[in-house]
C-alpha cells in the first residue's frame, strides 16, 4: 500500500527523512569526490565518461534532497551545502579522499581505489534501488525507477574497469587488491540504517539490511570467482556514518564544497 | 590509381591542391597535401586540442566549490565538454600526425617539454567564483569568435569538429553569462566579484586573439589565410569581440579597465589601449603566472596514471 506525505504520522515522516538523508548524502559526497577527479582521469575518454557518471549521481542526490524539501526539511541547496559533518548521514566510504594531495595542487589520486570504490558502491546502490522500487512511499519509488535506468550504465562501466584491471599487469593486480582491502575496511556502514532499522521495517520503506547485504555479497561473488580472488565479506563498522560519526576527511570536503555557498547562503548564486 | 596520377610531379600536385583550395573545396585526411599545410594544421589543431584540455584546469578548480547543486552540475558538464573537445581535436591531430609516426603520447610529451603551447588565457589565475563565470562568458565568447572564423576551414575534419564544438560553446557562453548575471544583480560583494574578474581578465582577453599581423607572407597567420584554414586576421577577430562584448559589459554596469576605449565611427573600428605584448611572449615560454602550476598538475596526473595506461595494454 502506498502512502503520501499528508497522511503520514510524525514517526513515519521521520523514518522516511532518515532514509532520504542517507541516500542523498551518499550520492552527493561520492559525486563530489568524482568531481575532484575531473581533468585528472587516466585518459581523456575516461574523463568524459566518469564525469557523466558524477553528474548523474549528483542528479540523484538532488532528487532525494528534493523529496526532503517537499517534506519541509529545508531547501535543496541548504541541505546539500549547509549541514555540518555531525548532521551528515553518508557512509564513511564516500567521504574518503581520492588519494594523497589536494585536488588543486599535486593530487596523487589512486585510480585503483576509484575503480573499486565506485564499483562496490554502485553495486550496493543497485541492490538498494531495486528494493526501493517497492517502497511504500510512491514518490521515492518513482525516483528509484529513474535512478535505476542510469545506474545500469554506471554499473557496467565500473564493472568493466574492475574486471579489466584485475585481468592485467601484476602491478595493476597488486594495486587493485590493495584498493579492495581499503574499500572493504570502510564498507561496514554502507548497508547500515543507523538507528532506524526498526522504523524502516515498520513503514516498509526498504528491505532489511541483512537481506540486501547478502544480495550484494552474492552478486559480487560471481564476478570475483572468475577473477580468482577471494569474495569480499562486509564487516561490522568501527565507525558508523549513519549515526553522524565521521572522519576529518568529511570536514575538509564540506569546507571545500561549501566555500562559495557560505559567503552568503541567503542569496541566489 | 591511373599511371598518369603516379607520374605527377610534386609541382603538379601542389597546383591541383591550390586549385581545389581556391575553388573552396575541402581537403580530407587521406588527400595529398603540401608539407607546410600539414604542419600548419598539426600545430594549430594540436595546440587547439591541448588548450581545451589545459583549459579545463582553471575552471575545474571551481567545480567542487560551485555554490549550488545546479551550478555544480552546470560547470561539471561544461568542463566535461571541454575535455570532450580536446579529445575530438586530438583525434583530428592524430590522423594528421600518422605519416610522421607520432602519437597522442608525443603530443603530451611536447606539452611537457614546452614544444607545444597552450592558449594564453589558461596560464592565468582564476581566484574567485567570478572568474569561473567570466571564463564561460568572455573566454568562451572569444573562443566562439575565433572558432566560427574557421568553421569552413579548408581542412574538412577540422571543420566538422568545429561545427560540433561551436554548438556546445554557445551553451557555455550562456552558462557563463547566467553566473555573471546572478552576480551582477546580487549583493555588493557579488558585484565586486564580477568587476574584479573583468578587471583581471581584460588584458588577457585582448591578448587572446594574438598580435596584429607583421611581415606579410611570413607569419603563421598568413599561411593559415593563404590555405583558407581561416579567413580573418587576428585584429579583425579582436574587433568583432569588442563590438559584441563591450556594450554587454557596460550594460551590466561594469567598468572596462581602459579609459581610452571607444568606437571610432569614421574608421569604423575600436580604439583601445594596446595590451602588453611582452606578456604574451613570456606566456609562450611557459612563464605566465600559472603556467608551471598547471603543467605540473597535468604532468602529475599523467605520471600518476602511467600504470593504468600500461595495464590497459596488457589485458589478458
Amino acid at each position: 500500500m502506498s502512502t503520501n506525505a499528508v497522511e503520514m504520522t510524525p514517526a513515519h515522516k521521520e523514518a522516511l527523512a532518515e532514509l532520504l538523508f542517507q541516500l542523498a548524502d551518499d550520492d552527493f559526497l561520492l559525486s563530489y569526490r568524482g568531481s575532484e577527479w575531473l581533468g585528472l582521469a587516466p585518459h581523456i575518454e575516461e574523463d568524459v565518461a566518469s564525469s557523466s557518471i558524477s553528474q548523474d549521481t549528483m542528479g540523484h542526490a538532488k532528487m532525494y534532497y528534493g523529496l526532503l524539501e517537499e517534506l519541509g526539511y529545508g531547501k535543496i541547496d541548504d541541505l546539500a551545502h549547509g549541514r555540518s559533518a555531525k548532521e551528515r548521514k553518508n557512509s564513511i566510504l564516500v567521504e574518503r579522499e581520492n588519494g594523497a594531495g589536494y585536488y588543486m595542487e599535486t593530487p596523487r589520486y589512486d585510480w585503483a581505489y576509484a575503480v573499486v570504490r565506485n564499483y562496490f558502491y554502485t553495486l550496493a546502490k543497485k541492490v538498494k534501488i531495486d528494493s526501493l522500487k517497492k517502497t511504500t512511499y510512491q514518490p521515492l519509488a518513482e525516483v528509484a525507477t529513474k535512478v535505476s535506468m542510469e545506474l545500469f550504465y554506471h554499473h557496467l562501466h565500473w564493472r568493466t574497469w574492475f574486471t579489466q584491471l584485475l585481468s592485467s599487469s601484476d602491478e595493476a593486480k597488486e594495486r587493485m587488491n590493495k584498493a579492495i582491502d581499503g574499500v572493504m575496511a570502510d564498507f561496514g556502514d554502507v548497508f547500515s540504517y543507523g538507528n532506524a532499522s526498526q522504523s524502516f521495517k515498520e513503514f516498509a520503506l526498504i528491505e532489511d539490511a541483512t537481506v540486501l547485504k547478502q544480495r550484494w555479497e552474492a552478486a559480487l561473488k560471481e564476478v570475483v570467482k572468475a577473477l580468482h580472488i577471494e569474495s569480499p565479506i562486509i564487516q561490522q563498522p568501527d565507525r558508523n556514518g549513519r549515526l553522524g560519526e565521521h572522519t576529518e576527511e568529511l570536514d575538509r570536503a564540506l569546507s571545500t564544497l561549501s566555500e562559495v555557498y557560505r559567503l552568503n547562503p541567503a542569496v541566489p548564486w | 590509381m591511373s599511371g598518369s596520377v603516379v607520374a605527377e610531379t610534386e609541382e603538379q600536385k601542389y597546383e591541383q591542391f591550390m586549385e581545389r583550395i581556391n575553388r573552396g573545396e575541402q581537403i580530407e585526411a587521406d588527400d595529398w597535401m603540401p608539407e607546410d599545410y600539414r604542419n600548419a594544421l598539426i600545430k594549430l589543431i594540436s595546440m587547439h586540442g591541448i588548450s581545451e584540455i589545459m583549459g579545463a584546469l582553471p575552471e575545474k578548480e571551481w567545480v567542487p566549490k560551485a555554490p549550488s547543486i545546479q551550478r555544480k552540475l552546470g560547470i561539471m558538464a561544461k568542463v566535461q565538454d571541454e575535455m570532450g573537445h580536446g579529445q575530438l581535436l586530438l583525434r583530428v591531430a592524430e590522423d594528421l600526425l600518422k605519416p610522421t609516426g607520432k602519437t597522442r603520447d608525443d603530443i603530451m610529451h611536447d606539452l611537457f617539454t614546452g614544444n607545444l603551447k597552450f592558449h594564453n588565457v589558461f596560464h592565468m589565475p582564476a581566484p574567485s567564483w567570478g572568474d569561473a563565470g567570466l571564463i564561460g562568458w568572455l573566454v568562451d565568447g572569444a573562443a566562439i569568435i575565433t572558432q566560427t572564423n574557421m568553421l569552413n576551414s579548408s581542412y574538412a575534419p577540422y571543420s566538422r569538429a568545429l561545427h560540433r564544438i561551436c554548438a556546445e560553446e554557445v551553451f557555455h557562453a550562456q552558462h557563463g553569462e547566467a553566473i555573471i548575471m546572478a552576480l551582477a544583480e546580487g549583493t555588493e560583494e557579488q558585484r565586486e566579484m564580477v568587476q574584479d574578474a573583468v578587471t583581471r581578465w581584460w588584458e588577457s582577453l585582448l591578448l587572446f586573439f594574438g598580435p596584429p599581423s607583421s611581415q606579410v607572407g611570413k607569419s603563421k597567420q598568413d599561411i593559415t589565410i593563404k590555405y583558407k584554414i581561416r579567413p580573418k586576421t587576428n585584429e579583425e577577430l579582436r574587433q568583432a569581440f569588442l563590438t559584441k562584448y563591450v556594450p554587454r559589459i557596460l550594460s551590466l554596469g561594469l567598468e572596462i579597465p581602459d579609459e581610452t576605449i571607444r568606437f571610432d565611427e569614421e574608421k569604423q573600428e575600436w580604439i583601445y589601449q594596446q595590451p602588453d605584448w611582452s606578456k604574451l611572449k613570456e606566456i609562450m615560454k611557459n612563464n605566465g603566472p600559472k603556467s608551471q602550476e598547471r603543467l605540473n598538475l597535468r604532468r602529475v596526473s599523467y605520471e600518476n596514471n602511467a600504470w593504468v595506461r600500461e595495464a590497459l595494454g596488457q589485458i589478458s
